[in-house]
């Protein structure tokens, strides 16, 4: 087992490296540079102008030489200062030491994307089941409409539908960002309801579109498991319904799943991007997209490395997973 | 079942919940209240204005954003600034004196002003602004004005000098808050490294009280602001980069202040909820939209083609469709009613049949009759090229092409990203008309949009525009002080721009920004709204914040 596990934390050494090479040259391909939003269109701007400041940036070395010392800054956990104007370092950007814990970006986007996980799974694993069991009824219909429906509404679309009515015409919820100006007047409950008040429409959001994928699995190989001698034997020999379903045929039916769940990292973190500047939260989704708008390269590698690192960790957690629900894994 | 029933009933309740315990700032005023109270400035209350993109640094000489500059204007102040009138006016010098030649100006600083942390402003503090900007590591864009001084000194602690090589007339508006900095704090230390970028001192109507990344930008009043305390206690700018979630903001009241589109101007607040609690002001914006040709292209280089073209094209029609009426017709590069400003150039009233008669001059003819104009046996058809994301500038370009049909010429439109619309296309100079704007500097200056020299690439004349006596009355116009020498070359450059048209100037936006209604003290002017805000107050009986001790 541990043998097993150092072995493919090994293997992640070079796939995270293929990952960041990769990641370097197209975001160094896409047009324009980082010195471009500073420069453009500015009619106070000279070309000598201009090169200083690329100059200054490194961005007069060849691609190779850039990677190299960038690889060699990453190596030891630096990931050099943000081009943008305002010259912060990378990581005090993503994780403001400043700032209180819940105030930091990469803390905000990945509990808001574990929050909204837990619904998902809470929600699409006993959809997914339900609708097995009573597979071709009325119910089963009315949940694979309503999930695919989420699959298919454009958050960006929803997400603006729900403020309006619960935020404008309504009057119960906030529209944007986590807190209230008022927050830091509140007792403690106040503002815990206060973050929750604001966490309801995001979660909502993002859960509601994520429910398809899973509950849709964990149907199919609910149906899959249901239709096993075991199954049958175990119905035969006289246990109740309930047992059968959830002691014997659930656990078989969740292995697909796990899979699934370690693959949806990259998904949440893009789809963070989009929800986050809708909502305004200050996540790393937001940041990134700033990042990408102003092609401020050490941003960016920044955020895709940190994204590529969770997802391999969320595979090998996957895969650990794996090995402890299935005993057949586990003797390999 | 069971469980996918009460994880749903755990959501309901949660819902229910939190619907009923919402806790609201109570706002007391009433519509008619709103109307009535009015009476004497005095202190206190909030103005939370929402931005689309937060700042990034508030050393204005390093920022090049506009929130940046916005957030920094409340922060510094410069030697000099813009009247309401757009003539130049003291801000922290009392006055200054120019050298008949145009090569000197001295300036004599307000006595008395002290940074935010009680140290007194000075000459020294100019001078080391000045430094720093023309120092080869600061990462500045805005260096090339103050690269044309021939020498700076401090005469004593009130009175700063600088001598110019050649006169350069937007010499004295250079001037303004981009050097003005403490040199006490920073001097000795790498400004683009230090703290001070996030966490500024500075000595204008506000600073910085906090910021949180991402959020919100809060700033309180200076007590001690030379021109006297801002009457609004703070000042917050709330980050929200979806422009959708901002209009749905205010008018749910979490922010006060905001930009409108031109739909959400004429349509989206024409309800009588805006109208009791909001005001809306409109004024031209120092920009003009323009349809550019390249210069160099065969069918452009023809004059009496880009007339025609002139011809073609209806600009009240783009104003009233696309602006929903809120700008004006451009004739030339300059704002309407500003000085350098020429109404008498010639103007071109849409006139189809004057526009085939020209091109038919050029000829073009349709001879296949397919519709389509050709010449050599080649169709008459161009790209007008755009940036993506700009909806104003899309659906201008569509009528535009809709409007060339009629005259024979068929149009592609295409879109492409910022970043590669101006590497790809506009730095090679691969484009045969571009739909673009520029943003007008308050100087009339334009030579690097005009002159001939400028058509490096990078450089602003990227049309490759090329007129001699254009070049020396740019060169005139920088050259001297004199305002109506400075007008005459300004004109006159506008009549020689309409009969050439290198570009067909389309329209002048309008700046549209909403208010809440319990702001008062906002006069409107030509250059907005925003220049006396610490004048704005609220009527004690509708303020709504209060600042927490």
């Amino acid at each position: 087992m541990v043998k097993y596990l150092a072995k493919r934390f090994i293997e992640m050494i070079p796939t995270l490296f293929g990952i960041t090479l990769i990641s370097f040259f197209i975001i160094h391909l896409a047009p324009g540079k980082p010195t471009d939003a500073l420069s453009e269109m500015n009619p106070k701007m000279t070309p000598e102008a201009r090169e200083r400041l690329e100059k200054y940036y490194g961005l007069d070395k060849p691609i190779m030489v850039q990677y190299g010392l960038w690889l060699k800054r990453v190596v030891q956990l630096d990931f050099g200062e943000s081009f943008s104007m305002d010259r912060r370092p990378v990581m005090q950007k993503i994780w403001d030491t400043k700032q209180p814990i819940a105030e930091r970006r990469l803390f905000i986007t990945f509990m808001l994307n574990l929050m909204a996980m837990i619904i998902i799974l809470l929600i699409a694993i006993p959809i997914g089941i339900s609708s097995a069991t009573h597979q071709h009824t009325l119910y089963d219909k009315i949940t694979t409409t309503t999930v695919f429906v989420g699959f298919a509404i454009p958050s960006f679309w929803l997400a603006l539908l729900l403020m309006m009515l619960f935020g404008v015409y309504l009057d119960w919820l906030p529209i944007s960002g986590l807190k209230s100006m008022n927050y830091d007047t509140l007792p403690f409950w106040g503002r815990m309801l206060d973050r929750a008040r604001h966490l309801i429409l995001p979660l909502f959001v993002i859960a509601f579109g994520g429910l398809a994928g899973n509950s849709r699995y964990m149907r199919s190989s609910m149906l899959e498991v249901i239709r096993q001698d075991y199954v049958t034997v175990a119905r035969a020999k006289g246990l109740p319904e309930q047992q059968v379903i959830y002691r014997h045929a659930f656990r078989n039916a969740l292995l697909p799943l796990i899979t699934l769940i370690g693959l949806s990292v990259p998904g949440l973190i893009g789809g963070s991007v989009i929800f986050e500047n809708i909502f305004g939260i200050a996540g790393m989704g937001q940041l990134f997209f700033n990042g990408v708008m102003a092609r401020d390269y050490p941003l960016i590698m920044a955020i895709l490395t940190i994204g590529a690192f969770l997802t391999l960790i969320g595979n090998l957690l996957a895969d650990i997973g794996y090995m402890l629900v299935d005993p057949r894994i586990r003797a390999q | 079942m069971k469980k996918a029933l009460l994880s749903i009933g755990i959501l309901l309740f949660l819902f229910l919940l939190t619907a009923g315990c919402k806790q609201k700032v109570s706002i007391p005023e009433t519509t008619a209240g709103m109307q009535a109270v009015n009476g004497q400035p005095v202190f206190g209350d909030a103005l939370i204005e929402g931005t689309i993109g937060e700042p990034s640094n508030l050393i204005p000489m390093l920022a090049s954003d506009s929130a940046s500059h916005s957030v920094a204007g409340q922060i510094f102040n410069g030697l000099v600034k813009y009247d309401t009138d757009l003539s130049i006016t003291g801000d922290l010098a009392e006055s200054w004196d120019v050298s008949k030649d145009g090569l000197i100006i001295t300036f004599h600083l307000r006595k008395g002003v002290n940074w935010t942390d009680g140290v007194e402003f000075t000459a020294d503090d100019v001078m080391f602004g000045y430094k720093t900007i023309i120092d080869e590591k600061t990462p500045s864009a805005y260096k090339e004005d103050y690269l044309q001084v021939k020498k700076a000194e401090v005469l004593d602690r009130y009175t700063f000098r600088v001598t110019y090589g050649k006169p350069f007339a937007p010499a004295l508006t250079s001037w303004g808050s981009l050097v003005v900095l403490p040199r006490h704090l920073l001097e000795g230390k790498d400004i683009t490294k230090d703290d001070f970028a996030r966490n500024p001192v500075g000595l204008g109507p506000y600073k910085l009280a906090k910021w949180v990344s991402g959020q919100e930008v809060d700033l309180v009043s200076n007590k001690d602001y030379f021109k006297g305390r801002a009457y609004l206690d703070q000042y917050i700018y709330k980050v929200i980069p979806d422009a959708a979630t901002m209009f749905l903001e205010l008018k749910t009241g979490g922010i006060d202040m905001m930009g409108l589109t031109p739909i959400q101007y004429t349509k989206q607040t024409d309800t009588p909820f805006f109208k009791a609690n909001f005001r809306k002001y409109r004024y031209p914006a120092f920009q003009y939209t323009h349809l550019a040709f390249n210069q160099k292209h065969p069918w452009f280089k023809d004059k009496r083609v880009r007339q025609a073209i002139a011809y073609g094209v209806d600009k009240n029609e783009i104003v009233d469709v696309v602006l929903f009426g809120l700008g004006t017709p451009a004739t030339g590069p300059y704002v309407p009613n500003t000085w350098p400003y020429n109404p008498n150039v010639t103007k071109y009233g849409y006139n189809p049949e004057k526009a085939k008669e020209l091109l038919k001059e050029a000829g073009w003819q349709d001879t296949d009759g397919d519709g389509v104009l050709d010449k050599d046996g080649k169709p008459f058809e161009f790209t007008i090229l755009t940036n993506a994301g700009n909806a104003l500038r899309k659906n201008t370009a569509t009528i535009i092409q809709w409007r060339l049909r009629k005259i024979g010429i068929k149009v592609e439109i295409r879109t492409v990203e910022w970043s590669t619309f101006v590497n790809q296309f506009i730095d090679k100079k691969r484009f045969e008309a571009v739909l673009l704007g520029w943003s007008i500097g308050l100087d009339a200056d334009q030579y690097d949009i005009w002159h001939s020299s400028k058509t490096k690439e990078k450089e602003l004349n990227f049309i490759n525009y090329s007129n001699s006596e254009v070049d020396a009355l740019l060169e005139k116009g920088r050259r001297t002080f004199d305002i109506e020498e400075r007008k005459k070359a300004y004109f006159r450059i506008q009549e020689i721009l309409a009969e050439e048209v290198p570009y067909i100037f389309l329209y002048v936006p309008d700046a549209t920004p909403i208010v809440h209604a319990r702001i008062k003290g906002i006069k409107p002017t030509a250059i907005g709204i925003s220049y006396n805000l610490p004048k704005w107050y609220v009527p004690k009986p509708l303020q709504r914040h209060a600042l927490a001790p």
